[in-house]
């Protein structure tokens, strides 16, 4: 498939790989939320775990692995991008299309956003949850 | 002079197309301009010469399957050539009338057979034949003991490829075609990327029908091969376009001089050059093959260890993708299982046939050597492969999870 120059960027230099601990340290931390979408079997899958300050209620940190195409792989790099320094609900906003639009994600591709999207807003439910904020409830799950 | 600053990389497909191999272009050059004419023009040079071009090329192809020049129908190519076999042996030998309500036959193939096998079969399933797919073992050989199963009175056909496209294994076609034989079965076989790499021998391998590709074997595309056999037993065929009789009627229409000149060529020059290409091509896949299982672990060679094409391996990495691997591997061109590289977004069908499991599936590669390929593209290839492998695997959920202890079939993933 041939890719705009954002997506080879995005994958060649991937933003903010890694993660904040092992899946069990994570789970103890109260300050990570972590999103795991996807499936093996699909092709895909995303995690993206966000660090969160607990007084200011702001996203510090964020940090992605993700097994998948070029464009799964651009599309949670970007989204560690644009969260760090967003408030929850800003991050909540963080539409699927606006990572189409930035990346130009092929229409075949369209799904690796829906992902992405998903990952945020399962990785914001994940620390809600840990630290007991209700969820919102224009942020259905999926 | 190639198209701008385009970069050429490293070329690892070719059990997709082969480059034609210069003899061949300089055999074909002379039927574009001089001797243009017509094979069916009988009273003037012009179609003669033509004509000649046509008899040497249908010899070449001839000796290169043990055949005789009269059992050699030229076509568009493989895809051609399946369908005319599977296609005109079911229409002449069906055992009841369409529209009857009873079964017109009984055709066996295979659930990972190419396309062109595949979907002339479904066709003739939805026209009132029944036909038995049958399901690999997980080393994705057929043996004769499969197909005899499978075999029942009203069988008029069994199709299967003598090597499959996909991982290179290779089935046991002579016995098969002899148990065929014993049975009064129809055989025929999708010889593609066997015919011009491995021996044929149509009357020792037991063959009524065998279709083969020329752009496979250093040859122009668009241009095919099918084998009918003429005696014991004479196979006739129903043709499928009606026109002015040329090659028996099976396949009428002007002929591709052009194409067939350079098939020809290209079926001589594989002849020749055959067992040394293979051995050369067998050391090359073996070094490849070893220097990429031994870097890294979990990866697994798909299909049976030993009986498989020298110069096909299909290696399945666990926890990357396959899309990724390819953009990873930018400098090597290849093949992928992936479901991302596929227009159905489906991961490969004979993969999933063979019991690969999705994930693996989704993470394979194809790498297939050829006549022109050189040790250093191989060892260049390997070591791609491999860094590739390690920086997608920095970046895999999977594979931290994996090496944390978990197991990954047990995770409730989520569905789309």
């Amino acid at each position: 498939m041939a890719y705009g120059p954002k997506i080879i960027d995005h994958y060649e230099h991937p933003r903010n790989v890694g993660t904040f601990g092992t899946q069990a340290d994570i789970k103890a931390r109260k300050d990570v939320g972590v999103g795991l979408v996807g499936a093996p079997e699909c092709g895909d899958v995303m995690q993206l775990q966000i660090k969160v300050n607990p007084g200011t209620g702001v996203i510090e940190d964020a940090k992605f692995k993700c097994f998948g195409c070029g464009s799964a792989i651009a599309s949670s790099s970007l989204a560690t991008e644009w969260l760090k320094g967003k408030s929850l609900d800003e991050g909540l906003a963080i539409k699927n299309t606006q990572i189409v639009e930035e990346l130009s994600l092929p229409p075949v591709k369209i799904h690796c956003s829906v992902l992405a999207e998903d990952a945020i807003r399962a990785a914001i439910a994940d620390y809600k949850t840990k630290n007991g904020i209700p969820a919102d409830t224009t942020a259905a799950a999926h | 002079m190639t198209a701008g600053n385009a970069h050429r990389s490293i070329y690892l497909d070719n059990a997709a197309t082969t480059p034609c191999d210069p003899r061949v272009v300089e055999a074909m050059l002379p039927y574009f301009t001089e001797k243009f004419g017509n094979p069916g023009s009988r009273n003037h040079r012009y179609g003669w010469e033509a004509e000649e071009g046509v008899d040497t090329a249908r010899g070449q192809v001839a000796a290169l399957l043990g055949a005789d020049e009269k059992e050699i129908i030229f076509t568009s190519g493989a895809t051609e050539s399946n369908n005319i076999a599977i296609k005109g042996a079911a229409y002449m030998y069906e055992k009841a009338p369409a529209g009857s309500g009873k079964s017109r036959g009984h055709i066996i193939s295979s659930i990972i057979e190419h396309k062109a096998v595949l979907d002339p079969c479904k066709r003739l399933q939805k026209e009132g034949f029944d036909v038995t797919f049958l399901e690999p073992p997980k080393d994705g050989i057929f043996t004769a003991e499969m197909v005899k199963a499978a075999l029942r009175p009203d069988t008029i056909l069994v199709s299967l490829m003598w090597a499959n496209n996909e991982i290179g294994t290779i089935n046991e076609i002579p016995r098969i075609g002899a148990l065929c034989h014993e049975h009064d079965v129809i055989f025929h076989t999708d010889a593609t990327q066997w015919a011009g790499k491995m021996p044929v021998d149509v009357e020792r391998d037991n063959i009524d029908l065998l279709s083969m590709s020329g752009h496979k074997i250093y040859g122009p595309k668009g241009i095919g091969a099918l084998y009918v056999r003429r005696r014991k037993p004479r196979v006739r065929l129903q043709a499928l376009v009606d026109g002015g009789g040329q090659e028996r009627g099976f396949r009428p229409g002007t002929l591709n001089v052009t194409g067939i000149v350079g098939l020809g060529k290209a079926a001589e020059i594989a002849k020749a050059e055959m067992d040394r290409d293979g051995t050369r091509l067998l050391a090359l896949r073996r070094k490849l093959e070893d220097s990429v299982t031994s870097r890294l672990d979990h990866c697994a060679i798909n299909g049976h260890r030993e009986k498989r094409l020298p110069h096909i391996t299909n290696i399945s990495f666990g926890f990357v993708e396959g899309e990724s691997l390819m953009m990873a591997c930018k400098d090597i061109a290849v093949s992928s299982g992936s479901a991302c590289t596929s227009a159905s977004l489906e991961p490969s069908y004979v993969l999933k046939g063979l019991g690969v499991g999705d994930d693996l599936a989704h993470s394979s590669l194809r790498l297939s050597l050829g006549r022109f390929t050189r040790e250093a593209d191989v060892d260049y290839a390997a070591e791609q492969i491999v860094q590739a492998v390690k920086k997608l695997r920095e970046l895999s959920p999977l594979y931290d999870m994996h090496n944390e202890g978990i197991d990954l079939s047990k995770v409730e993933w989520g569905h789309h």
